[in-house]
């Protein structure tokens, strides 16, 4: 790993200055993602600034018919707060199969949606719960945030601050999990809420998803069996030593309906 | 260069560091305390696992600075002075969960937290799955499972000695 300065500031202010004064400085949350990257040698900052002492970061609220999650609360606080199990259970229980307890314990929310991994799982869900992605400067839908892969709508110096849920009546989450590295070979959050129906898909493709013909089918009928019947094309989607395009495209179909089975 | 302040098994320790000094290396090389391991240094394997304010962390993907003014206990903090190990300690020793003992500080270490999480107890499933982040290769794990569920009943009240391991 390279050396940088360090810095840890108090207030989202103070961070926003430090990374704009300083464009090749990066932010880090809970460094899941950033520290192996440095290693590596992939990323090679003058500075890291640690969000880990603005405390407004952390928060987990209601706001009308909302939950709004602060950008630092760590995966292990999604999966076992008590407001965010009562108002979105399948959000909870996702992220309770992130990674392993470790990483749960240090990775965040804020961190996970702008790093934009194809394989990570919130950006599906915050494209089915039709999610806000809150900036220091801004608001900005999930489906004009997640722009490809690793890549998002920030600015250089934008922070995410907080990422707003409209609670749905009912959502559903399923994966497969890569046998060695456990990330999402393709993965599916469905949702049903005062936006409608939305199908997010993660591991898929380059970047995360909706699934339009299956969100009509669920609108129409929401039941495992009307998502059975919706193939994805596998034209554009990933294709490895783990998977081809074919594969992961029947797998979103797959993970549609358990998701849905999920959900309830 | 930064100072960082730790407190690791409660003593509290200042010392210089670089900004990409990881934290199991200032465990290690500067306070000497070496049964923490490093396996993969890729967050992989587990070996490093430490608890940090009582969480499970792997310290080799932790910025010491990132643990400035934190609480870090090490696998050499569990045992009581006088020698006597901590439960989850004594049920590996036991329950023969353990064949190089390479992984056993970051499995003993994750293993703690585990139970701390589950309050009402937990299961085999649950026991296997917690360990998702540490690996071995020796034991095939199923020692190591039992070492837990017998360390889990004594640390959460339901026995007050660890069972012995079948004959």
């Amino acid at each position: 790993m390279y050396d940088f300065a360090y810095h840890k500031p108090s207030s989202i202010a103070d961070a926003v200055k430090l990374l704009t004064d300083d464009p090749d400085a990066k932010p880090v949350s809970g460094g899941m993602t950033l520290l192996p990257a440095l290693k590596h040698r992939l990323n090679q900052p003058t500075a890291l600034v640690d969000l880990s002492g603005i405390a407004e970061l952390r928060d987990v609220r209601r706001e009308g018919d909302a939950l709004v999650i602060g950008a630092m609360v760590r995966h292990y606080e999604v999966a076992t707060d008590p407001q965010i199990m009562a108002a979105i259970p399948a959000l909870a229980r996702m992220a309770s199969t992130i990674g392993d307890t470790q990483v749960r314990n240090r990775g965040t929310i804020g961190g996970s949606i702008a790093n934009n991994d194809p394989a990570a799982d919130y950006p599906a869900a915050a494209l089915a719960l039709g999610a806000t992605i809150v900036t220091d400067r801004r608001s900005i839908p999930a489906d004009d945030f997640f722009l490809g892969m690793f890549t998002t709508a920030l600015e250089p110096g934008e922070l995410v601050t907080a990422i707003s849920f409209p609670i749905p009546e009912k959502a559903g989450y399923a994966k497969l999990r890569n046998p060695a590295s456990r990330y999402s070979m393709t993965g599916v959050f469905v949702a049903r809420g005062p936006k409608g129906v939305g199908v997010g898909v993660n591991g898929a493709g380059p970047c995360a998803f909706r699934q339009a013909e299956m969100e009509a089918a669920l609108a129409a009928n929401w039941s495992v069996e009307a998502v059975a019947g919706v193939k994805q094309a596998p034209d554009d989607l990933n294709s490895d030593i783990h998977g081809s395009a074919e594969y992961r495209a029947n797998l979103v179909t797959v993970m549609a309906k358990r998701a849905v089975a999920d959900a309830g | 260069m930064p100072n960082v302040t730790l407190t690791v098994n409660g003593k509290t320790h200042a010392v210089e560091v670089e900004g990409r000094t990881l934290l199991v290396e200032v465990l290690r090389e500067k306070l000497r305390l070496t049964g923490t391991h490093v396996g993969c240094d890729t967050s992989q394997c587990g070996a490093c696992v430490v608890h940090i304010g009582g969480d499970s962390v792997k310290s080799c993907t932790i910025l010491a600075v990132q643990a400035d003014g934190a609480e870090v206990t090490t696998i050499e903090g569990l045992a009581a002075a006088d020698g006597t190990l901590h439960p989850m300690q004594e049920a590996f020793r036991e329950h023969h969960a353990l064949q190089c003992g390479f992984c056993t500080p970051g499995m003993v270490m994750s293993a703690i937290d585990l139970v701390k999480k589950h309050p009402d107890g937990l299961s085999e499933q649950e026991i296997r799955e917690g360990l998702e982040g540490n690996i071995c290769r020796c034991t095939g794990y199923h020692n190591i499972v039992k070492a837990i569920a017998a360390a889990a009943d004594v640390m959460q009240g339901r026995a007050t000695e660890v069972a012995r391991a079948a004959e």
